[in-house]
């Protein structure tokens, strides 16, 4: 659990971070979003001590940063950003041994660690480990920039724009794969980003910040339904709202008994993807798949209602 | 693109299309042979009177060499691969390497001490020419940096087997040589000293105050300007100027005179390099360091790397390949320089530059420059070639 209590940042006599408190839940991703100059990075960067804070405290799992060493809290602490900041002389096998090497592992457990962590990004260690930063693609650099985050372990990853220099495509499969890893380590998550769409897909609570203030922190849900300020709704797009919390749930969690024509939507898409298929074919509900079985339907009706501002 | 299509519609196979260079080389090749070959004096300081290619040789050699450079020139004007273009400059130098010893040796009367045998501008010129054809082939040829080592080497151990021979022995810059060995030796042994100890001083230096630059602004500032200017001074005018207070420091510092420090000599010719070579190394560290991607130097930070592990780990060997462009540069630049050294006593090939100015024989001129010319070109190939291995694994 990370505990953001009052914390301020000034830089020159104006207030970056003003008076920000925020508690993230261990084993959830918490987005922070904003526009540049929102002080969103600062804040990030305040939890591993690249920045002290003015005044406030944060506590890890109930203790005060204040007073463990910097360099030993941040080998605690995954840390990838945008740029993702790859050591460009060393090779990728290198770069994701850095912290374990920090740590001083023995070169086995090294060497085991990072065949592990190639695998799991899908890049072959045989053909990887020995590459340089430059030979590889931007999307596989970027897995290589969070594998390394994830080197030690940490329980704790921070993520500064970490998808920003990605084009579409590839921006999704990496948001994807860093679902599956957070729910297979339960890594608890601070990743910044200004994609509203990248936060409400990614967090389980959204903090907005704006001039160094923190406006919300809630849940996707909340926020769309209940933005806090004009500015956050004006963020969120007041046409896009319906959409938006489409998105969040998964047709299997709204499937209704009946039958319905046509092709079958998968269980597992978003509503939102139901709701465009539905338009696009002209029905007024479709059956719905899961594992190859038809399960059910669901109607442009029910989406209606869904998509409905919550009471 | 275009000259190569137009000779296809004129119906002329590719290689037959002259080559823009080559056409240079050409003209030049030409006119060496139009001069005279070599310079044959009936002692060291007389005026001498030009001998042509066909007077300067045996008869037999003379074709020989001519077919040589038939071959060069063909080899130039024509749009052949790189390499026949390399294989037919070097022929060419090699023929003319040899023939303008065995020139010496048949232009010097029997018996005969006096009388010099020295390279003419039309042999000069040839050399240009071929020179230029090789070295535009290696250009083409893009060796690696073992490669050319490699060819340095090889060139190296040409020119020293040439010497061994005797080939070259009644050249009048060897008869200088010959006259003054044990001279030369020392000479030879004092520039390297002054051509490489004030740049290790100066790496010695330069580098950590390039560190202290990059990390304080207000220090940069004042430091790079302060060198700037010390950068500005006329390199004879700063020898000169430091003979005063050097003098001044070995009679008043005890100590300074037993360390060999004086007014005049090498103490004064090593701190003037070392003052030159500081700037380079220093405005190269600093572009150097300041060119590692911040990302990187962020990140570092951020899993935990001290800062002396940012440093020596990340920084440094980012920034290495500038700094050794920054060492390559004033290696070079002191190889030259120190010939100027000779003019407060700090010794040097220079010495043999000022005496023959002195006594008007270019041969012993020839006897300092060559072997300075020789040592810049081998130091900047071999500096090129390292800069070029520490930075080939991280390009971009």
């Amino acid at each position: 659990m990370i505990e953001i209590e009052d914390v301020t940042k000034i830089y020159e006599g104006t207030a970056v971070v003003d008076r920000v408190t925020l508690t993230i839940q261990p084993h959830t991703i918490c987005a922070v979003v904003g526009t540049s100059g929102s002080g969103k990075t600062t804040l990030v960067r305040m939890i591993n001590k690249l920045v002290e804070p003015s005044s406030g405290a944060i506590r890890i799992d109930g203790v005060d940063i204040a007073g463990i060493p910097a360099f030993q809290l941040r080998r605690r602490i995954g840390y990838a950003i945008q740029g993702l900041g790859l050591f460009p002389h060393r090779t990728v096998g290198q770069n994701i041994a850095t912290v374990p090497k920090l740590l001083g592992w023995n070169r086995g457990r090294i060497r085991d660690r990072v065949e592990e962590l190639l695998d799991l990004f899908g890049l072959d260690p045989e053909e990887f480990r020995d590459r340089m930063p430059h030979e590889l693609s931007g999307g596989q650099q970027q897995r290589v920039g969070v594998a390394r985050a994830l080197a030690a372990g940490p329980n704790i990853l921070l993520m500064d724009e970490p998808f920003g220099a990605l084009d579409p495509l590839i921006r999704a499969k990496a948001q994807e794969d860093l679902l599956t890893i957070q729910r297979r380590f339960g890594t608890t998550i601070m990743l910044v980003t200004h994609d509203m769409n990248e936060a409400i897909h990614l967090g389980d609570t959204i903090a907005v910040m704006d001039k160094g203030r923190l406006l919300q922190a809630a849940p996707p849900r909340t926020i769309i339904a209940d933005p806090a300020t004009p500015f956050v709704a004006e963020l969120i797009g007041t046409a896009e709202r319906p959409f938006r919390l489409l998105s969040l749930a998964r047709v299997s969690d709204h499937a209704e008994p009946g039958q319905a024509t046509g092709e079958p939507i998968d269980a597992d898409r978003s509503l939102r993807d139901a709701y465009a298929e539905l338009l696009w074919s002209g029905r007024a509900a479709a059956p719905v798949r899961r594992n190859g079985d038809i399960v059910g339907r669901i109607s442009l009706d029910q989406l209606a209602r869904l998509a409905a501002r919550p009471r | 693109m275009s000259v190569v299509r137009t000779a296809k519609a004129a119906g002329r196979p590719n290689w037959l299309v002259f080559d823009k260079l080559g056409v240079l080389i050409g003209v030049i090749a030409a006119a060496g042979v139009m001069l005279p070959f070599a310079l044959f004096r009936a002692n060291r300081i007389v005026a001498g009177e030009g001998r042509g290619l066909a007077e300067a040789l045996p008869s037999v050699v003379s074709a020989v060499l001519i077919g040589a450079l038939v071959i060069g020139f063909m080899g130039a004007l024509f749009r052949v691969a790189p390499s026949v273009k390399l294989v037919a400059g070097v022929l060419a130098l090699i023929g003319l390497a040899i023939s303008i010893g065995w020139s010496a040796r048949y232009l010097t009367p029997p018996e005969d001490t006096l009388a010099r045998v020295s390279p003419a501008g039309g042999f000069w010129l040839l050399v240009l020419a071929f020179a230029l054809l090789v070295a535009d082939a290696l250009i083409r040829l893009r060796p690696g940096p073992w490669l050319r080592i490699t060819a340095l080497v090889t060139v190296g151990v040409a020119v020293a087997l040439l010497l061994w021979s005797g080939t070259w022995d009644d050249l009048s810059i060897l008869r200088e040589y010959a006259n003054r060995a044990p001279a030369f030796w020392q000479e030879a042994r004092a520039h390297l000293v002054l051509a490489f100890g004030s740049v290790a001083m100066a790496a010695f230096v330069g580098v950590p105050i390039g560190v202290l630059c990059h990390k304080l602004q207000a220090f940069r500032t004042v430091v790079l300007n302060g060198l700037n200017i010390v950068q500005t001074i006329p390199s004879i005018a700063l020898f000169g100027l430091l003979i005063a207070p050097l003098a001044w420091v070995a009679a008043n510092v005890p100590g300074a005179a037993a360390l060999g420090i004086s007014g005049i000599g090498t103490a004064p010719a090593m701190v003037a390099l070392f003052a030159y070579s500081l700037l380079p190394l220093v405005s190269n560290t600093v572009v150097g360091l300041q060119a590692v991607p911040a990302s990187a130097v962020d990140a570092a930070k951020g899993m935990g790397m001290s800062g002396s592990q940012r440093f020596f780990g990340i920084e440094l060997p980012l920034a290495f390949p500038v700094i050794l462009t920054g060492i390559r540069i004033v290696l070079v630049q002191n190889i030259g320089l120190a010939t100027i050294a000779a003019l407060i006593g700090g010794g040097g090939f220079g010495v043999f530059v000022f005496q023959g100015i002195g006594q008007t024989a270019m041969d012993l001129v020839l006897l300092g420059t060559v072997p300075t010319v020789a040592l810049s070109f081998a130091a900047a190939v071999v500096l090129d070639a390292l800069v070029e291995l520490s930075s080939v694994r991280r390009r971009r």
